[in-house]
């Protein structure tokens, strides 16, 4: 163990630890908490310049009048419609790229491997006047679905070298065992190797949704109007509307990062698991 | 017949049949968009008429242009600033490489900043900063007597941003290294203690070697992640003031898509020198993974 496990120095170390994680963490979550308290603060304690202390009285109608004077609604709900088809298209398809260069030798695969890396650092916006251009002519412009058609295609390229390199971590045999037995490449693929790939598949699937949730880039390049904008570009234009409104802007901001906060916590496990790309073990 | 052939060949068309839906949204949406994107950094062009031939000019008008010299700056003291998150990130994961109980829970809400948007990052920061009641602005004018408006003022803007965006990559990097403590060879360690090596000396010759894989991905995280940053310039200042907290991604999207007008041509010129810059580590790093790969 690195540092010398706690439990071996004196009991007055011992509690000045056990005091030092809680107080670090306050301190490390401040910008969060004081967001989280100033979204039920009244509206009365902001012009009476309580910023930062405690809140008068807990004021839960932030979060009604957010629904009932903004499309948060909305936004919200396009960025589900947005998030949802992207992270079964990602995973489906690198399912099957991760499974072709995991397994066969051909003489390519190094290079289309690399490509999938490559493409996936690349800088968004040499993209970015291209791809806005295609979503137009497809007419898909400024609706969720060019949004998730750009993010599935996007996304794959990571979702390929997290799901090759898992593939190829499983043992060989079993597939060599399954060609001696006459068993068709197909159903190698859906009946060896994809059960298999349940805890990739976890991995990749809450890793996904966290970042196209987040996407903000996008959202203000291929959409326009709030009856398409998903949440995170519904918030930027919300801010400009809700000016010295810290309460509204707050509570919005809260509900925001509510759904990946959910996912993170749900799925803990598999989310680190996928964020370490399987490299550090 | 047909059959057969398919019997015969199942092998060698197989892989390419599962790359097939795959390969091709990626081509079309990745690999085309930046061969048309340097296409089009030699034309003036406003997204919707024609297209007007101009060769270099675009990246003539680049080296003359003020605003690409900031945003360039910029991005260099992204870059440099944002590999802070290595160091403070282990620092963070040493600290919490114990087991008292709650540990769990403790080390996941450490790593929140990094689940949340960098949208709502950008506007806890600025509630953090704005000027006469910001609880930043107090404390620095308790300390010296005068307020500062970290994100109205031309000198510290990029700074106050920077920090914002260190704050969810050190909890990136904490994870990356929580994770490598995790595997670090515990014979090892006892074996360096009974040698009489601690703190310092441990730290670097023992345990930091074998962190090596978390340290690459952190490297690699970090740096896409600071060449990358536009959110939360988009959301804090808008570029401002007088476009000085401007970088490479935003100034692109300004000059492509905004009210200064749409120049996709110019636009795509800055975005060029973005990737060319990025191309320079993204290459370090796929020579890297391809030289490990090979060693397999």
């Amino acid at each position: 163990m690195f540092p010398r496990p706690i439990e071996q120095t004196s009991p007055l170390g011992q509690w000045a630890y056990k005091i030092a994680v809680p107080v670090a963490l306050v301190l490390w979550l401040l910008p969060l908490l004081g967001v989280a308290l100033t979204s039920v603060r009244p509206a009365s304690d902001l012009a009476q310049g309580n910023y930062f202390g405690m809140p008068s009285a807990i004021a839960l109608g932030n979060y009604v009048q957010i629904f009932t004077d903004s499309p948060i609604a909305g936004y919200m709900l396009n960025s589900f419609k947005v998030t949802v088809p992207t992270v079964i298209g990602a995973v489906a398809l690198s399912c099957m790229t991760g499974f072709a260069l995991a397994i066969y030798g051909f003489r390519s695969n190094m290079i289309i491997f690399f490509m999938f890396v490559a493409g996936n650092f690349v800088p968004f916006q040499i993209l970015m006047v291209p791809v806005r251009d295609l979503t137009l002519k497809m007419g898909m412009y400024n609706s969720w679905t060019g949004l998730a058609m750009f993010h599935i295609a996007f996304q794959t390229g990571f979702c390929t070298l997290f799901m090759r390199n898992f593939i190829k971590a499983l043992p060989h045999e079993l597939i060599e065992a399954a060609r001696v037995e006459g068993v068709s490449e197909w159903q190698i693929f859906w009946h060896v190797v994809l059960p298999l790939m349940r805890p990739a598949i976890a991995a990749l699937s809450v890793l996904i949704f966290t970042f196209i949730w987040n996407d903000y880039f996008w959202a203000t390049v291929l959409t326009t109007s709030a009856d398409s904008q998903p949440i995170t570009a519904g918030l930027s234009s919300l801010n400009g509307q809700w000016i010295a409104q810290w309460h509204l802007v707050s509570a919005g901001s809260i509900l925001a990062a509510l759904p990946p906060v959910l996912m993170f916590f749900l799925m803990q496990r598999h989310f680190i698991a996928g964020l370490t790309l399987g490299a550090v073990k | 017949m047909a059959n057969t052939v398919w019997k015969a060949n199942q092998r060698s068309l197989a892989p390419w049949l599962f790359l097939a839906p795959g390969l091709i949204m990626f081509i079309v949406y990745v690999i085309i968009p930046i061969f048309q994107s340097m296409w089009i950094s030699f034309y003036d062009w406003d997204g919707l008429g024609e297209k007007t031939w101009l060769g270099l000019a675009n990246y003539a008008e680049l080296l003359d242009d003020d605003a690409f010299y900031t945003s360039l700056k910029n991005n260099v003291i992204w870059l440099v600033l944002y590999m802070l998150a290595l160091p403070a990130g282990l620092l963070i994961a040493i600290f919490l490489n114990q087991s008292i109980r709650g540990m769990r829970l403790y080390k996941s809400l450490f790593f929140f900043p990094f689940v949340i948007s960098q949208v709502v990052v950008g506007l806890m920061f600025s509630w953090f900063y704005a000027p006469d009641f910001g609880l930043f602005y107090n404390l620095i004018e308790s300390l010296t007597g005068q307020g500062i408006a970290i994100l109205a003022d031309d000198r510290f803007v990029t700074y106050g941003i920077i920090v914002a965006g260190l704050w969810p990559q050190i909890a990136y990097v904490m994870i990356l290294y929580l994770t490598g403590l995790n595997n670090v060879a515990p014979d090892q360690v006892e074996a360096a203690r009974l040698d009489g090596a601690k703190g310092w000396k441990m730290l670097w010759y023992v345990v930091l070697p074998q962190l090596r894989p978390a340290t690459f991905i952190a490297v690699v995280v970090t740096v896409i992640g600071a060449l990358r940053s536009f959110d939360l310039v988009s959301v804090m200042t808008d570029g401002g003031p007088y476009g000085s907290s401007r970088v490479l991604s935003f100034y692109m999207y300004e000059q492509a898509l905004s009210e200064y007008g749409y120049r996709m041509g110019y636009g795509a010129a800055i975005a060029v020198v973005l990737f060319a810059i990025m191309m320079i580590f993204i290459s370090g790093f796929i020579w890297k993974m391809w030289r490990d790969e090979r060693g397999r």
